[in-house]
C-alpha cells in the first residue's frame, strides 16, 4: 500500500509539514528523490516527505565558489549548471541509485549521506563542501546555521552534525556549499595485471611522489570488463587506475613522468574523454558486481590505505566476493553473490577483520529483512551510542523523522 | 562583557576543592597560589583578565578524567586551556572554575608515513607536528601564523586555519581522528585513520566547538607530502578595487593558489619599516599569491596570474626566481602583526569573513569607521577566502580608548553580517564576539546549537559564558510545544 505524501514546495511549507506531522503522530520517511531509500536500516513510516518540489538552485556566484539549491534539486541539474561555468563538486558525488533500481539523486541527498567519490582522499567528503543549512528539526522548527562564505567558524558547525545523518535529525531544506574549478585536462595512467597488493603498493607510490595524483583505483578483470571504455574493458585482466589532473601541458609532463617512475606492469595512459568516462563509471559504482538474489549483499568497507591490501585479500577469501578498490586502497566494495556467504556471517567476518586494521564496514545493499535484522552501520560502543540517542532525542524527540534508520531497533527505546 | 556572576559558593569551598584534586591528581599538578594563577589569567584577548579558581595542569589523559569526573560529580565549571593563544577569549577563566590546562599532554604517540598520519596528545604545538615529519618530505597543512605556540587541541576546539587554507582547509578538514573526554571522565574515540566512519560526525561538530563539549584528548591528523614546488608572486596595487578584482579574476580563470593574501597601505608601510621586504611603499594594496605543486603546475599558474594580475593593473609585480626570494616575499606578510604592534601602544585584531565580491565595499565601509571612531586600522588578511583582519589601532591607557576600538570592531562585524558574510572566519566566538551572535542567529538557531551542546553538558559545566549570548536551561530547551498533546508512537524505536 503506497504511503501518503507531503511534497511542501517552500522552507514555510516544509516547516508547517514536519509541524503537522509532529501534531498529528505521523512518522514520516524524508526523500530527496528517493535515490538512496534502499541504503540504511528499513525505514518504519507512516507518510513520505517529499523533497522533490524543493528543487532549484538559488543562489550561485561562480566567482565566490559557493552555491545554494533547495534540497530536492536533482545533482544531475547542479553538475550541469557547474559544469557550463567550468566548476564542479570537488568531491566527486555519484549517481548510485541504480544500485537499488532508482534514478537520480538530489543535492540534498548527497549530504545527507555524506557522499564522496574517487578524488575523496584528495579533496575532503562531501561534509568538508557543506557550508551552510535551512533546515526544519524534528521539533518542527526551522533553523539556519553557517553562511555563503568558505571560512567560517561563527556557533558550532551544525553542517557537520546533519552531513551524514541520513535525515534522522532534521530535514534540509536548502544547503550551500562549496564549488570549485574543474581542472581543464586530465589523464589516468592504467597498469594491467597487478594483483590488489601489488596494485595498492604502487598507488601509494604514485601518492608519495611528487605528481599531486587525484584519483587511484584497483578493478578486477571481472569489474574491469564492464567498464565502457575499450581500453579498461578489453584488458582481460585486472586494472589500477591513476588519475592526474590540471593544466593541459602540464598534466602531460607530470604523467610522463609518473609513468616513467611505475615502471613495474604493461601501462596505458587515457587522455581526458576516456579518462571522465572512466572515473564516472566507478564514482556511480557501475562497476560493481551486480546483485544476484536475496542472498546477495554489497558493502561498503573503509580502511587505512597502507593496511587495505592484508585485510582485503583475507575477506575476499573468507566470503568468496568480489572486490574493488578505490581511495589508494581505503576504500573497497566488496559484493557478495547468493552463493556466497550469508549477509549476518559476513557481517561478522567483515567487521572483524576490518576493526583490526581500524576500519569500518557498511551494508550498502541487501533485502530489508537483512537490513532490518543486521546493523547496517555498525556498532559504536555504548558511550557513543548514548550520546547519539541524546542528541537525536534533542532534535527529533517523538522520533518522527527517517525511525529506524541508522540504529538497529534493539537499543533505541526512548 | 559580561560573564555569569560567580557561584561564592563554589569559591568558598576553594581550599577544599583544590585538596580534593590534590588526592586525585600526582604532585605539583595543582595550582592554587595566587603567583600560579596569574599565569593563566588571560589569553590572545589581552584586554580581559580573571584569576581562575584552581589551575590543575595533568600530564596524562587518565588524569584528565579524574579532573572531569570530579568535576561533574561537584558541580563545578571547567575551562579548558591550551597554549591561551586565542584571540576570542575562548580561554579565559572563571573566578569559580577550574582552568584545565592541557600543555603538559605533549607527546607525539605515533608518526605513520605509510597512512600519512601522525597521532599526538593535544598540548603537542602546531608547529611540532610539521617538524616532525619534516625530515621525510611530509607536513601538517593549516598553519595559524600562532602555529609556534599554539596547540593541535586548541586549534581543533577554534577550528583554526591560516595562510595556506584556501587550498589546503581548516583543521576540521586535516583531522582524521579525535579522542574526547565527556564531561563524566568517559572517553571516546571519533574516527581514525580509515576515513568517513559510519555514524553522526561527531569529529566535526567537536572541531570548533570551543571548549563547550567536551577536552580533546588525542587527535590523529593527516599529513600532506611537501609540494614540489612553490612560488610566491608579489603584485602592487594603486587602488584597493584593483587588488579585489584581481583575486577574484584569479579564482574565476580556474586557479586555487595554496594562499592569497592582502596588505593595504597601512600594513605595507609598518611592515616595510620592520622587516625591508621589499614591499612597494606606493601601492595602496599588495597581494601576495602563492602557487604550490608539481613544478609544470606551478610554471604554468604563475604566468597564468601574472597575466590576470597585469589586466588588473598591478603597478608592480614579481614572481620568485628561488626559494630565498619567496620567504622574503613572506617576511612582511608574517611580521605583519608585531610590525603593527610597533607603531601603535595597542591593537585589535578582528576576524570577520566575507564574500570576495563585497571586499572594496567592505574596505571603503572600514575607512569610513576609522574616520568616524577616530582610531587607525591596518588591513592584512586572508584575501583568498574574504577572511578579513583589521587591526585597530589604539591606546590602552588612554580613557575610552579600548571601549571606542571594541565599538569600532562591533561595528566591523556587523558591516561583514550585513554584506552576507559572518562575525568570525577563524578565531572563533569566545566572550568576544559572543553578544554579536543574535546579530547572525534567530533564536530558534540558536536554540538548536544550544540543544548540541544540551547532549554532551546539560548543566552547562564546560566553559559557560563562552559563544552563547544568553544560555537557557536544557530542561526549557527540550520542551517540546505539541497541538494534539500527546507524543506519538510512545512506543516505537525512535532513531
Ligand atoms: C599572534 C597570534 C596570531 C594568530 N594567528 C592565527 C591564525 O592565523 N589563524 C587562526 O586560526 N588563529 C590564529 N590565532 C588564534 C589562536 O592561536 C588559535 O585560535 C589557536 O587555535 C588557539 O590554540 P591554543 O592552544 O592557544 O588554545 P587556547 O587559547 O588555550 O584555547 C582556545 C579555545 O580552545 C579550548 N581548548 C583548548 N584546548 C582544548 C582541548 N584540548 N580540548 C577542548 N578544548 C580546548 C579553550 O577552552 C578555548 O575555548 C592567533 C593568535 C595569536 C596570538
Amino acid at each position: 500500500m503506497a504511503l501518503p505524501r507531503f511534497a511542501p514546495d517552500t522552507l514555510d511549507g516544509l516547516r508547517d509539514a514536519v509541524a503537522g506531522a509532529l501534531a498529528d503522530g505521523t512518522r514520516l520517511a524524508v526523500e530527496g528523490r528517493g535515490s538512496k531509500r534502499g541504503l540504511g536500516r528499513p525505514v518504519v513510516a507512516d507518510a513520505v516527505l517529499d523533497l522533490s518540489a524543493l528543487s532549484g538552485i538559488t543562489y550561485y556566484e561562480p566567482g565566490e565558489l559557493v552555491m545554494e539549491a533547495m534540497a530536492g534539486t536533482p545533482l544531475a541539474e547542479i553538475e550541469a549548471e557547474l559544469a557550463a561555468k567550468n566548476q564542479h563538486l570537488a568531491f566527486e558525488p555519484g549517481e548510485v541509485g541504480h544500485l537499488w533500481g532508482a534514478g537520480g539523486g538530489s543535492i540534498g541527498g548527497v549530504f545527507a549521506c555524506n557522499l564522496s567519490g574517487p578524488r575523496r582522499p584528495f579533496a575532503g567528503a562531501a561534509r568538508d563542501h557543506l557550508l551552510g543549512v535551512a533546515a526544519v528539526s524534528g521539533r518542527g522548527e526551522a533553523f539556519s546555521a553557517g553562511g555563503r562564505v568558505v571560512k567560517n567558524v561563527t556557533g558550532y558547525d551544525m553542517g557537520k552534525l546533519l552531513a551524514g545523518s541520513f535525515g534522522t535529525l532534521s530535514v534540509m531544506g536548502r544547503v550551500t556549499f562549496k564549488v570549485l574549478p574543474r581542472a581543464e585536462s586530465e589523464r589516468t595512467i592504467l597498469l594491467f595485471g597487478l594483483e590488489p597488493g601489488g596494485a595498492i603498493a604502487a598507488l601509494a607510490k604514485a601518492g608519495f611522489g611528487p605528481w599531486d595524483i587525484s584519483g587511484a583505483a584497483w578493478l578486477p578483470a571481472d569489474a574491469a570488463a564492464r567498464s565502457a571504455v575499450g581500453y579498461v574493458a578489453g584488458a582481460g585482466a585486472s586494472v589500477a587506475a591513476i588519475r592526474l589532473e590540471g593544466a593541459r601541458g602540464a598534466v602531460a609532463e607530470r604523467c610522463a613522468a609518473l609513468r616513467g617512475a611505475l615502471s613495474i606492469a604493461p601501462t596505458e595512459e587515457l587522455h581526458t574523454h576516456n579518462s571522465r568516462k572512466l572515473w564516472a563509471e566507478m564514482r556511480d559504482g557501475r562497476l560493481i558486481a551486480p546483485g544476484q538474489g536475496p542472498l546477495s549483499s554489497l558493502w561498503r568497507l573503509t580502511l587505512p590505505s597502507a593496511d587495505a591490501a592484508s585485510v582485503l585479500s583475507t575477506i575476499a577469501e573468507r566470503t568468496g566476493g568480489e572486490f574493488s578498490s578505490d581511495w589508494q586502497g581505503g576504500l573497497a566494495w566488496l559484493a557478495i553473490g547468493g552463493d556466497g556467504m550469508d549477509v549476518a556471517e559476513a557481517a561478522a567476518v567483515l567487521r572483524a577483520e576490518a576493526a583490526i586494521a581500524g576500519g569500518h564496514a557498511v551494508l550498502w545493499r541487501a533485502t530489508d529483512d537483512a537490513r532490518s535484522a543486521i546493523s547496517v552501520f555498525g556498532d559504536q560502543g555504548d558511550a557513543i551510542s548514548a550520546l547519539v540517542r541524546r542528541i537525536k532525542s534533542n532534535f527529533d524527540p517523538a522520533g518522527i523523522l527517517n525511525p529506524g534508520r541508522m540504529a538497529p531497533a534493539a537499543d533505541s527505546a526512548s | 562583557m559580561l560573564m555569569p556572576i560567580p557561584d561564592a559558593a563554589v569559591i568558598s569551598r576553594r581550599a577544599e576543592i583544590a585538596a580534593a584534586l590534590r588526592g586525585r591528581l600526582p604532585c605539583g599538578t595543582v595550582i592554587d597560589r595566587a603567583a600560579g594563577l596569574s599565569a593563566f589569567e588571560s589569553d590572545g584577548l589581552t584586554a580581559y583578565r580573571q584569576q581562575p579558581l584552581i589551575a590543575v595542569l595533568p600530564a596524562d589523559r587518565d588524569e584528565v578524567s579524574a579532573v572531569l569526573a570530579y568535576c561533574a560529580a561537584e558541580g563545578i565549571k571547567i575551562v579548558p586551556r591550551g597554549a591561551g593563544t586565542s584571540l576570542s577569549g575562548g580561554a579565559l577563566p572563571l573566578a569559580d572554575g577550574i582552568t584545565l590546562g592541557l600543555s603538559r599532554l605533549n607527546r607525539i604517540l605515533d608518526i605513520d608515513l605509510a597512512n600519512r598520519t601522525v597521532t599526538v596528545e593535544p598540548g603537542v604545538t602546531n608547529l611540532a607536528i610539521s617538524a616532525a615529519v619534516r625530515e621525510h618530505g611530509f607536513y601538517y597543512a593549516p598553519d595559524p601564523s600562532s602555529q609556534i605556540a599554539c596547540t593541535i587541541g586548541g586549534n581543533v576546539a577554534e577550528n583554526a586555519g591560516g595562510v595556506h587554507c584556501l587550498k589546503y582547509g581548516l583543521t576540521t578538514n586535516n583531522i582524521l581522528g579525535l579522542e574526547v573526554a565527556l564531561l563524566g571522565g568517559e572517553r571516546i574515540r571519533l574516527g581514525g585513520k580509515a576515513l568517513d566512519a559510519p555514524g553522526l560526525d561527531l569529529m566535526g561538530v567537536i572541531a570548533g566547538s570551543e571548549g563547550l563539549l567536551g577536552v580533546v584528548t588525542e587527535v590523529t591528523v593527516r599529513i600532506l607530502r611537501t609540494p614540489e614546488t612553490a612560488r610566491a608572486l608579489l603584485a602592487g596595487f594603486a587602488r584597493v578595487e584593483d587588488a579585489a578584482r584581481c583575486v577574484a579574476d584569479v579564482i574565476a580563470a580556474g586557479i586555487i593558489p595554496a594562499g592569497m593574501e592582502m596588505m593595504d597601505r597601512p600594513a605595507i608601510h609598518a611592515a616595510e619599516a620592520y622587516v625591508g621586504a621589499g614591499y612597494p611603499l606606493d601601492a595602496e594594496a599588495l597581494l601576495i599569491i602563492e602557487v604550490d605543486g608539481p613544478a609544470a603546475e606551478v610554471a604554468a599558474a604563475a604566468l597564468r596570474i601574472e597575466d590576470v594580475a597585469r589586466t588588473c593593473g598591478a603597478t608592480s609585480l614579481r614572481t620568485s626566481r628561488n626559494e630565498a626570494e619567496r620567504l622574503a616575499f613572506w617576511a612582511g606578510r608574517k611580521a605583519a602583526f608585531p610590525a603593527v604592534g610597533r607603531i601603535t601602544p595597542d591593537y585589535y585584531c578582528m576576524d570577520g569573513t566575507i564574500p570576495r565580491g563585497r571586499l572594496p565595499e567592505v574596505l571603503a565601509g572600514i575607512r569610513e569607521l576609522s574616520e568616524r571612531f577616530g582610531l587607525g586600522v591596518a588591513n592584512v588578511f586572508h584575501a583568498g577566502d574574504g577572511n578579513l583582519h583589521p587591526l585597530i589601532l589604539y591606546d590602552a591607557n588612554a580613557p575610552g580608548e579600548l571601549e571606542r576600538a571594541e565599538e569600532f570592531g562591533s561595528e566591523i562585524l556587523r558591516l561583514c553580517v550585513r554584506v552576507g558574510g559572518v562575525l568570525t572566519g577563524e578565531h572563533g566566538v569566545g566572550v568576544e564576539k559572543r553578544d554579536l551572535m543574535d546579530e547572525v542567529f534567530g533564536p530558534d538557531d540558536l536554540a538548536h546549537q544550544q540543544r548540541l551542546k544540551c547532549a554532551f553538558d546539560a548543566g552547562g559545566l564546560l566553559n559557560p559564558g563562552k559563544v552563547f549570548p544568553t544560555l537557557h536551561r536544557c530542561a526549557e530547551l527540550g520542551r517540546l510545544h505539541v497541538h494534539a498533546g500527546k507524543l506519538p508512537h510512545p512506543d516505537i524505536e525512535r532513531f
